[in-house]
């Protein structure tokens, strides 16, 4: 069920000539355990794109690197253009980061705080202005230390968003958001967006990422599985889907069928016209996401995996060498001497490029998963 | 083009990180300020202290010098102490915990400035619990200022190079505690053992030899002796442990502090909590 969309293209790259993001072969090791397995993907300029995937999945990791925060161990990353690791103060100023929490400004507020950081900026948003953006702008004299969590949030978006970025890195941004505002934050990036401006998000919300995603990414255990619109994600589109009526006796009937449109072609042959209660129902995004990565969020807990994305370790890390080896990837030979498994890699008849999310590999990263599981259960 | 204002020549990259340190060092005092406790406790409790070891110890030395003379550059000495170092051992990694120093990473500022930040905000409060000290000694206790420009002169020195030394070991420690609740445990009792040893409030001639030694190598030792170079008649130079004012050394030692400071400072010091990346 999981397919390779970009079934021309190789893994999470795209033809796209200058994207705002090019990874390839992008390889992170903690203390022997690789974290991202030869991730290669394109993000759009212009584009919203929703980085998917359980705890412990890599995603942390993979944004952090992005934004320079972190070293990579192979591979290359280029963010406009630029390496992160060796970036300077101009690549910063285009570059925006929502970090998760202002609460080491308690005691300033919401003005100074706004006022300062644009400092550093060379052509930032005014603070009034960014505020109305926001909808916060009664928050302007409130100390940070008495905003509400909306408020609190917003005012974290302010801060990545101040300096105008073309790129803005928003991680969990509606993480305890009660639904009326998460719709208002949802409104708020799909306007940002309009303006150009290219978004990459974590989230853990489905609904978040078909809401706002253009793509989105499904990231397993440090490897993208796929690469899609929230539409087509994980074989969607191409999933059977369930035909729902009700028959002449006032029954419910529904027929499972991959030809809907065949389908109710025929009900309306049947019918003579329109079709009563008629439903056509695909299997949500949730469904199929959810389908992609059970088996590996239930290996993570089985290894006793806390859940926290990113800790030094993630899912999976102290699997015996036998798992592994049984997993049969690239794994054990990293762990078994990581110089050499790095070569190993780029000898490997298959280039590490296709590795990432063509059909073969996504497979192989679910068997690896249901290997893992057996092992340990 | 944008781009122009942040690639620019040495000098005004410079100046740059001068303004923005300044504008960092702003900010940081007036959130400093606007902690009521912290102000009430931080900026006087050099007075408090001197208070309360003047009640437990108080008395005439010798005709002329009181006791409290006699403390009073040890508890301004100390003052740079916890005001300088131990405050931003204990800061810094609670600015890292809650991410503010990962964010200030984010944004095109200049590492420097930060630095500068702190150094300001650290001169602020410390001029003003100096202020506060000085009023409290001269009113209540009678204690005499330096009376000679040289004397000045000497506290001047002494007190720019402590602050200094401080300052930077205490941004160049703060990136040894894994995170921000560990801080203050190892900090706290850390501080008070060196501020025994250190003679900040008795010459410590009674100390073991190695109590000393280990004393001679901690920059507390030196600033104490050098404000009291600044504050005592030269007859208490004697008293020391040195058996004078030993002013080249205090310089000496309290300079090496610094180069350590700020070696570390360069090389070592952490924006994010995790430990896998610089």
């Amino acid at each position: 069920m999981l397919h390779g969309h970009d079934q021309g293209h190789v893994g999470g790259g795209t033809g796209d000539p200058d994207p705002a993001i090019r990874i390839r072969g992008l390889v992170k090791e903690y203390k022997g355990h690789r974290a991202l397995h030869g991730v290669d993907l394109d993000v759009h300029h212009g584009e919203v794109f929703a980085l998917l995937g359980p705890n412990g999945a890599g995603k942390t990791t993979m944004v952090e690197i992005m934004e320079g925060f972190r070293s990579r161990d192979g591979g290359s990353v280029e963010v406009l253009g630029v390496d992160p690791a060796h970036a300077d103060y101009a690549w910063k100023a285009r570059i925006g980061v929502v970090l998760q929490s202002t609460s080491e400004f308690e005691d300033l507020n919401v003005g100074e705080v706004l006022r300062h950081f644009a400092r550093f900026y060379p052509n930032p948003y005014g603070v009034d202005e960014l505020l109305e953006m926001l909808g916060i702008t009664e928050a302007k004299k409130k100390r940070i230390a008495k905003l509400s969590g909306g408020q609190q949030r917003r005012m974290d978006v302010a801060l990545g968003m101040i300096g105008r970025p073309e790129l803005l890195f928003l991680d969990e941004p509606t993480t305890g958001f009660d639904p009326r505002s998460r719709r208002d934050f949802w409104d708020f990036i799909q306007q940002l967006a309009q303006h150009g401006t290219t978004i990459v998000l974590t989230t853990h919300y489905l609904e978040e990422a078909e809401f706002l995603a253009d793509r989105a990414a499904v990231l397993v255990k440090g490897r993208i599985v796929d690469v899609a619109t929230p539409a087509t994600l994980g074989g969607r589109d191409l999933e059977a889907a369930v035909v729902g009526w009700v028959d002449a006796e006032g029954r419910e009937q529904t027929m499972t069928t991959t030809t809907p449109g065949e389908v109710v072609a025929g009900l309306v042959a049947r019918f003579g016209g329109e079709v009563p209660g008629l439903t056509v129902t695909r299997p949500s995004l949730n469904d199929v996401y959810l389908e992609m990565i059970s088996s590996a969020d239930a290996a993570a807990v089985a290894d006793g995996d806390n859940g926290d994305d990113d800790d030094d370790r993630s899912a999976g890390d102290d699997r015996s060498a036998g798992d592994d080896r049984s997993a049969g990837d690239d794994r054990s030979a990293a762990d078994g001497d990581r110089g050499r498994g790095k070569k190993n890699r780029s000898a490997a008849p298959v280039p590490a490029v296709v590795t990432a999310a063509g059909e073969d590999t996504a497979k192989q990263a679910v068997a690896d998963i249901l290997v893992d599981q057996g092992a340990d259960a | 083009m944008t781009v122009m204002t942040l690639a620019p020549s040495r000098v005004s990259r410079v100046r740059r990180a001068l303004v923005l340190g300044w504008a960092r060092g702003g900010l940081e005092t007036l959130q400093f300020f606007r902690g009521r406790e912290a102000v009430v406790f931080s900026l006087l409790f050099p007075a408090f202290m001197m208070m309360i070891m003047n009640t437990l110890f108080g008395s005439v030395i010798t005709p002329g010098t009181s006791y409290a003379q006699y403390l009073i550059p040890g508890i301004i000495a100390s003052g740079l102490i916890t005001g300088g170092f131990q405050t931003l051992v204990i800061q810094i990694p609670l600015e890292r915990d809650r991410g503010l120093l990962k964010r200030l990473a984010a944004a095109p500022m200049p590492q420097s400035a930060y630095f500068i930040g702190k150094v300001l905000m650290v001169l602020a409060t410390s001029l003003a619990q100096l202020a506060l000290l000085l009023f409290t000694a001269v009113v209540f206790y009678d204690v005499h200022l330096p009376s000679t420009l040289h004397a000045w002169g000497t506290f001047a020195w002494v007190y720019i190079l402590g602050i200094t030394a401080c300052t930077l070991c205490g941004v160049a420690f703060s990136s040894l505690p894994e995170n921000g609740r560990q801080a203050p445990v190892i900090v706290a009792p850390a501080s008070l053992i060196i501020q025994f040893i250190s003679g900040v409030f008795t010459v410590s001639s009674t100390l073991p030899g190695w109590l000393r030694v280990l004393a001679d190598v901690f920059p507390l030792k030196w600033m104490c002796q050098g404000m009291r170079a600044a504050f005592l008649p030269q007859s208490f130079a004697n008293r020391e442990t040195g058996g004078s004012w030993q002013l080249g050394t205090v310089a000496l030692v309290i300079g090496a502090w610094i180069v350590v400071g700020m070696l570390m400072c360069l090389r070592g010091f952490r924006w994010t909590r995790s430990r896998h990346d610089g």
